[in-house]
């Protein structure tokens, strides 16, 4: 029992980072149609460019409470800003100019998008993993260790706590630009028929260019996330975590975004039970199977709506 | 040169420069002006490392290179450029020169490195022409998927793994030779590609991309973990050596050399695999070209240009993406089974996704379906960063701007004007990437 509660936060954190990359996924292929296979790096790069601002910054655990939070919202907020130029950019010089090009086009570029940013991390930034001293230690013991002290005693971190609550926050403000401000509208119009939408006055590229720098602003918080959580970053976290986020885009239904942080949750569950009790080795296995299995079985996923094919 | 006719609008070009120099500035500040490593000698301690001249030079670099862009783009829009446009019909006969004139040299190129260099000083190259040949044939086997079929397959190298270690595997428990594995090993990938695309292929381009990547990291993740029968990490070593007809290549009696009388030289079992990669290119190529001509090959070009529309025509569609996934498989295979031949030593580390990617890289940057651009991309892109070894880190970052360039500038690939499989007149010269209206599938 105790084992299986700790199991279960340790899911719901690392869902928490798989759900926010999911967004980004998820809002642009609602808008756009297209898979952004660049958006793991986007992810990495968000998390190379916290490691890099922390570092610059000498933070370190021994850094006062007070400064040690402010100094991290910065972070958090210069990374945020510094990987939507990024996500920006890819589009403007991907994407943008092959609308209404043949469809494995964007795709391709995608992948050479992709490809391109983990190559320029790997030169620029060196190809060793970056470890960094936790900056957050501490924990709640949620149990005791039972009568002799043998039993598993459940640990709830600071930094587990940190990731769910900025989570929820996101999630929230995320919903409310996206259903009350003029921004979601026009996102959602564009979702709904492009075309129709910019003869409506709706500025379709640069809506779609916003969509972009939003999805870069929550995967740099999942990268700022990742790196307090896990501590070790390399130039390659951005494929795995990237193919795990589509799938949790995927199983939630792609296009939806309460879908997609569902999504998330269920894959960072199966995937910490999966290596809890029964293999660690393979739990890629595992996530790639549920992919593979979602979009043949169920390609609408659990939220979604199932995909009228138009000519 | 008429320069006075074209008026620069100078400031918005600046403009346009200074944003994009700004842009590059705030991507490269974090990014290529600072570098955090781990100091070695110093525990896992992280240290900063301030590179200014470097990030000075790539934000000049922007600027000018957009400044340069704008110029160019001013001058084809006042028409300068009209005059150089290429005569299409003499390109394409430079193209019917050129696929005699590459078998030759691919026939020839052997025997003259080893006049001009001998045994020893061209081993090395032979070996790098091998090398080459392989990926021709792997980006040969994946233009029928992704080229003709149009069907993204991100998870190739998984096909490439599976005759490798089928090979492998057959030689390692039942002592088969490499003449009865080679068949076997192109079936058993062509059969997983039926067993991986029978439920995969229903499914729309881009999650038919991501599945497949997803089937490869699977198929890899199992060739790493699966201690017992494929040797996990470790991979498998001391695969055998293919035989000329049963002629082994070694020293002494009954060997190749002893049974046609020649001195023994290590070199002929380097001659030997560049041959056999040769012919077994040679003959993807062929069967590529034939299939093409048949209402299997032309279903699957109807296929990549518009789906809705061949479904309307009766094309049952999933057999036939499963015909190109399988017969791409089964090339992969081939290409697997000699890669185990010639390195005598596999082991997961070669099937990565980034395997995959340069396959992919090869075929987009020939043009999609054109085979010999697979081949100039091949010797361009394989050959030249082997030759220039002190460049070979970048090889991937080339590789990954020169996919989303291409594709940006030439969606159909370098070589984007294709002879028709089947024409009603004779006359027919070439499909031009121009002509050819893009269907939306």
């Amino acid at each position: 029992m105790e084992y299986f509660l700790q199991q279960l936060i340790n899911g719901v954190t690392l869902g928490s980072i798989y759900g926010l990359i999911a967004i980004g996924y998820t809002m642009v292929y609602g808008i756009i149609g297209m898979i952004n296979f660049a958006h793991g790096d986007i992810f990495m790069i968000g998390s190379f460019i916290a490691l890099i601002l922390v570092v610059a910054l000498g933070i370190t655990a021994a850094t006062p409470v007070l400064m040690l939070v402010l100094a991290l919202g910065l972070v958090l907020v210069l990374a945020m800003a510094l990987t939507a130029v990024w996500g920006w950019s890819v589009e403007r010089i991907a994407y943008r100019p092959l609308r209404g090009s043949f469809r494995l086009a964007p795709l391709i570029t995608a992948i050479g998008a992709s490809i391109t940013l983990q190559n320029f991390v790997q030169l620029s930034q060196g190809a060793r993993n970056k470890p960094l001293q936790p900056l957050i230690s501490g924990d709640f013991q949620l149990t005791d260790g039972g009568a002799d002290g043998s039993a598993f005693i459940v640990n709830l971190s600071y930094v587990q706590i940190l990731i769910v609550l900025t989570t929820v926050t996101l999630m929230a403000g995320f919903t409310y630009l996206i259903n009350k401000t003029s921004l979601g509208r026009s996102q959602r119009a564009c979702e709904q028929d492009r075309k129709m939408a910019a003869l409506l006055g709706v500025n379709v590229d640069r809506t779609i260019s916003l969509t972009f720098v939003m999805g870069a602003m929550l995967a740099a918080v999942a990268g700022v996330m990742f790196l307090l959580y896990y501590g070790v970053i390399d130039f390659y976290i951005g494929f795995l975590a990237g193919v795990k986020a589509f799938t949790a885009a995927v199983l939630g239904g792609i296009g939806s975004l309460p879908g997609a942080m569902l999504g998330g949750l269920l894959i960072g569950l199966i995937e910490t039970f999966w290596s809890g009790y029964f293999s660690v080795e393979y739990k890629d296995v595992a996530a790639f199977s549920i992919l593979a299995i979602v979009l043949i079985f169920m390609p609408e996923g659990l939220l979604g709506k199932p995909e009228v094919e138009k000519v | 040169m008429e320069q006075s006719q074209t008026s620069f609008n100078w400031e918005t070009l600046l403009k346009d420069a200074a944003l994009a120099a700004l842009i590059a500035a705030l991507l490269a500040g974090v990014m290529l002006g600072l570098r955090v490593d781990v100091a070695s000698g110093r525990g896992a301690e992280l240290y900063l490392e301030y590179r200014w001249p470097l990030f000075g030079a790539a934000v000049v670099a922007v600027f000018v290179g957009r400044l340069l862009m704008g110029v160019y783009y001013a001058l084809r829009e006042s028409g300068q450029f009209e005059a150089r446009k290429k005569n299409k019909s003499e390109r394409q006969n430079v193209e019917g020169y050129l696929k005699p004139l590459f078998l030759l040299l691919a026939f020839a190129l052997p025997f003259v490195l080893l006049a001009t260099l001998g045994a020893r000083g061209s081993r090395q190259y032979i070996d790098l022409a091998t090398l080459v040949l392989t990926y021709v044939m792997l980006g040969w086997g994946l233009n029928i998927v992704v080229g003709l079929a149009g069907l993204l397959d991100l998870g190739y190298v998984a096909f490439y793994a599976v005759g490798a270690y089928s090979y492998a595997l057959l030689a390692q428990y039942f002592g088969f030779s490499f003449w009865i594995c080679l068949p076997l090993a192109g079936i058993l990938a062509a059969f997983w590609g039926i067993i991986l695309g029978f439920p995969v292929l229903r499914l729309r381009g881009d999650y038919l991309a991501i599945v497949t990547l997803a089937f490869g990291e699977i198929i890899r993740v199992v060739l790493l973990n699966w201690y017992e029968f494929t040797g996990g990490p470790d991979g498998i070593s001391r695969i055998p050596r293919p035989s000329f007809f049963g002629l082994e290549f070694k020293r002494g009696e009954g060997g190749f050399a002893d049974f046609f009388g020649l001195d023994y030289s290590s070199v002929h079992r380097i001659l030997f695999l560049y041959f056999l990669i040769l012919i077994l290119a040679l003959i993807t190529n062929f069967v590529t070209m034939r299939l093409r001509r048949l209402p299997i090959g032309r279903a699957w070009e109807a296929l990549r240009e518009d789906e809705i529309a061949c479904r309307s025509l009766g094309i049952n569609t999933t057999n036939t993406k499963l015909t190109a996934f399988a017969l791409g498989a089964m090339f992969g295979g081939f290409a697997g089974s000699f890669f185990a031949t010639r390195q005598g030593f596999i082991s997961p580390e070669s099937f990565t996704f980034m395997e995959s990617a340069v396959i992919l890289a090869i075929v987009v940057l020939g043009g999609l379906g054109s085979q010999i651009g697979v081949v100039i991309a091949a010797v361009v892109m394989i050959g030249g960063f082997e030759l220039f070894r002190e460049f070979e880190e970048y090889r991937m970052l080339v590789f990954g701007l020169l996919m989303v360039v291409i594709m940006v500038w030439k969606p159909r690939g370098l070589i984007s004007t294709r002879a028709p499989s089947v024409a009603l007149s004779k006359n027919a010269k070439g499909i031009s990437a121009d002509l050819v209206e893009e269907g939306h599938g």
